[in-house]
C-alpha cells in the first residue's frame, strides 16, 4: 500500500516549528504499522538543532541548502521536493496543515500526478487503504476520503497529533548544496505583527465579541490573554465593526482553531463561531445572557457581566502564577 | 488583459448542516446556496485590476457544477463582470479534477490572471487554485490580502501565522484571495438589470478521474454542554481552580 513515506520539515527563522515534529511522530509511526520506510526532507540556509528531529523517529534527513531557501520560495520548494519524491520512490508525503503547508502540498501533488487530502485530524487504515478524515464546513461536519491514485500527499491539522520523543535515536543528515534554485515565486520580506501571538497556533486563546462593547474595552481581553500567554481573538461582528483586524477573527470565514483552552468574552456564539472553535479542548464562556448558545458547547460558565468577570479572572490567574 | 475568476456555489454559512440519507452529502432541505464568500474578494479584485488595466480587459466568471451554479454566477456579472462559463458537470468531483477543468478552460481563453478564493466554506480544501496553478504552469500566490501588478511583475502579502509575506512574483498567475484584500462592492440595480442581458455560456467539463473519493460524511461528535459556575465574579475562583486541577490547561 504504502512503501516510502517522506516528511516535509518547516523552518522559520532556521528553527523547525513544533507542527514538524508533529508530523514526523506521525509519520514515523505510521511507517512502522504499514511496514514502510521513512525519511525527511528540510529546505533552508542554516536550520538549528535539525539533527533534534531523529528523536521523534526519522533516522534519515536530507537538507537542502542555499541561502535563498531561508525564507519560503514556492516554486523553488515545489521543484526540490517534487524531484526528491520521485528520484526516492517516495509514495506518500506529510507535511504540517500550516500556511506553508496548504500552500506547498497541492503543488507537490499536482507536480506528482498525486492525490492530496488536506487538514486531516485523524487516519486509519482499513482493508490495506489509508482512510483520512478531515472536518470540512469549518467543522459543522466530518468528511472520511481515501486515494484513489497511487502517490499521495496528505497535510496534518497542527495540535492534533501528538510529537512523541523517542530518547537514544540519533540521525543521518545527508547535506545538498542546491545551485540556482527557481525563485520565479519567492518572499523578499516577513512582516510580523509585534509581540502578538496568532490564534491559528496559540495553545489558549481569549476571544470577545460584540458584549465588550467597543474597542477601547479590548484592554480586558488583552489583558488577561497576556497573563495566559495566549492570542487575542475576535468574532465576525466585531472585525465587521472594523473593532479588530481579520487575522484575529475565529469561525467559518476566519480561523477554524483547536487550542487546549479557549474563553469566549461577551459572545452569543452564532452557528458560525460555533463551527469554527467547537473543537478547542476546553471552552469557558463568560456572557450575560444564559440562554447564549455559547453555553451550550462551553465546558465551563460564568452568566456574568464580563466588566466585573474579566478583571476578576486576570487577578486571580496572576495570584496562581506568582 | 483576460481576466478568470473561479467561483463555488455553496452553502450560506449560517446554514444549519444535515447529513443527506446517502451518508456522503449534506441533506439539501431548506438550504439557501451563496457565491463562495472568499470568491466575492477574488471578483472585486479581478473588477478593480480591470478598471486599472482599461482598453479591451475582460472579467470572466468560470465555475464547475450543475445549473444552479448560474444563480451566483449572474450575481458575479451583476457585480459588473463581462460573461460567465458554465463548466457543466453534476457528477461529485474532487478539487484535483475541478482544477483540471478550470485549468483546461481557462488556457483556451488565454487567461494570464485568474482568481480565486482561498479556500470554499464547504469542502475548505483551500487547495484548487494552487492546483490550477500548477497544471497551467503558472506562478501562484495563495491566501492573498494585498496585491500590486506592474507590468508582468506582481507583487502580493499573503497572511501566514503571526504575520504576513511579501511575495514578488510574475504573469502568468494564480492568485487565491484571503478577507483583507478589498471591500466587494454590491451590485447595482444597473448592474442587477444589465446582468439579464450578459452571456452565460454552457460547455461539457473536461472529463477526468478523481484522485480522492468521499467514502463517509458524519456529525462531529456531540459536545455536552457543561457547569455554570455562577452569574458574577464570586464565580472566578472556582474557575480558575477548575481549569487548573480538573482540566490542568492552565
Amino acid at each position: 500500500m504504502i512503501k516510502n513515506i517522506l516528511v516535509v520539515i518547516e523552518q522559520r527563522d532556521g528553527k523547525i516549528k513544533k507542527s514538524s515534529l508533529e508530523a514526523v511522530s506521525t509519520a514515523s509511526k505510521l511507517a512502522s504499522e504499514t511496514n514502510s520506510s521513512v525519511q525527511s526532507i528540510a529546505l533552508g540556509s542554516e536550520i538549528e538543532n535539525l539533527s533534534s528531529i531523529a528523536e521523534y523517529g526519522v533516522s534519515k534527513i536530507n537538507h537542502f541548502k542555499n541561502s535563498d531557501l531561508h525564507s519560503y520560495s514556492p516554486s523553488a520548494y515545489t521543484k526540490i521536493i517534487s524531484e526528491f519524491a520521485i528520484q526516492t520512490g517516495s509514495d506518500l508525503i506529510i507535511i504540517p496543515n500550516t500556511s506553508f503547508g496548504k500552500d506547498l502540498a497541492p503543488r507537490i501533488a499536482a507536480r506528482i500526478s498525486a492525490g492530496c487530502i488536506m487538514d486531516i485530524i485523524h487516519f486509519e487504515i482499513s482493508a490495506d487503504e489509508l482512510i483520512c478524515r478531515r472536518p470540512i464546513y469549518a467543522g459543522k461536519a466530518m468528511l472520511d476520503v481515501k486515494f484513489l491514485s497511487e502517490k499521495k500527499v496528505l497535510t496534518l491539522r497542527p495540535n492534533v497529533f501528538k510529537a512523541e520523543k523517542l530518547p537514544g535515536l540519533s540521525a543521518e543528515i545527508t547535506l545538498n548544496e542546491v545551485t540556482s534554485p527557481d525563485l520565479t515565486t519567492r518572499v523578499t520580506e516577513i512582516k510580523k505583527s509585534e509581540g502578538k501571538l496568532d490564534v491559528a497556533e496559540a495553545d489558549i486563546i481569549v476571544s470577545g465579541g460584540r458584549g465588550v462593547k467597543g474597542p477601547e474595552n479590548f484592554h480586558l481581553i488583552e489583558e488577561l490573554a497576556e497573563t495566559l500567554g495566549a492570542a487575542v481573538g475576535a468574532s465576525r461582528a466585531v472585525v465587521d465593526a472594523g473593532w479588530r483586524s481579520h487575522g484575529e477573527q475565529v469561525g467559518q470565514t476566519g480561523k477554524t482553531v483547536s487550542p487546549s483552552l479557549y474563553i469566549a468574552c461577551g459572545i452569543s456564539g452564532a452557528i458560525q463561531h460555533l463551527a469554527g472553535m467547537s473543537s478547542s479542548k476546553y471552552i469557558v464562556a463568560i456572557n450575560k445572557d444564559k440562554d447564549a448558545p455559547i453555553f451550550s458547547v462551553a465546558d465551563y460558565g460564568i452568566t456574568g457581566d464580563l466588566f466585573e468577570v474579566l478583571p476578576k479572572l486576570t487577578e486571580e490567574i496572576k495570584k496562581l502564577r506568582s | 488583459m483576460k481576466i478568470a475568476v473561479c467561483i463555488s456555489h455553496v452553502p450560506d454559512t449560517a446554514a444549519k448542516i444535515n447529513i443527506g440519507s446517502d451518508q456522503k452529502s449534506i441533506d439539501q432541505n431548506g438550504v439557501t446556496y451563496i457565491i463562495n464568500p472568499y470568491d466575492e474578494f477574488g471578483i472585486e479584485e479581478a473588477l478593480k485590476q480591470k478598471e486599472k488595466f482599461g482598453g479591451d480587459s475582460e472579467v470572466i466568471i468560470l465555475s464547475v457544477g450543475g445549473d444552479a451554479n448560474k444563480e451566483s454566477i449572474r450575481k458575479a456579472l451583476a457585480m459588473g463582470a463581462d460573461r460567465g462559463i458554465i463548466l457543466k458537470d453534476e457528477n461529485p468531483k474532487d478539487s484535483f479534477s475541478i482544477a483540471s477543468i478550470l485549468a483546461d478552460e481557462i488556457k483556451a481563453l488565454g487567461c494570464e490572471l485568474v482568481f480565486f478564493g482561498k479556500q470554499s466554506v464547504d469542502y475548505d480544501n483551500s487547495i484548487t487554485g494552487q492546483l490550477t496553478a500548477e497544471l497551467l504552469n503558472y506562478s501562484c500566490i495563495s491566501v492573498v490580502v494585498s496585491l500590486n501588478i506592474d507590468g508582468n511583475k506582481v507583487f502580493a502579502e499573503r497572511e501566514i501565522e503571526g504575520g504576513k509575506e511579501i511575495v514578488e512574483s510574475k504573469l502568468p498567475i494564480v492568485i487565491t484571495t484571503q478577507k483583507g484584500l478589498n471591500e466587494p462592492r454590491y451590485a447595482s440595480l444597473k448592474g442587477i438589470m444589465s446582468a439579464k442581458k450578459k452571456v452565460i455560456e454552457e460547455k461539457p467539463a473536461l472529463a477526468v478521474n478523481n484522485l480522492t473519493e468521499v467514502i463517509k460524511m458524519s456529525r462531529p461528535p456531540a459536545k455536552k454542554a457543561g457547569r455554570i459556575l455562577g452569574s458574577d465574579s464570586s464565580a472566578v475562583p472556582e474557575l480558575v481552580k477548575l481549569l487548573h486541577e480538573e482540566a490542568k490547561v492552565i
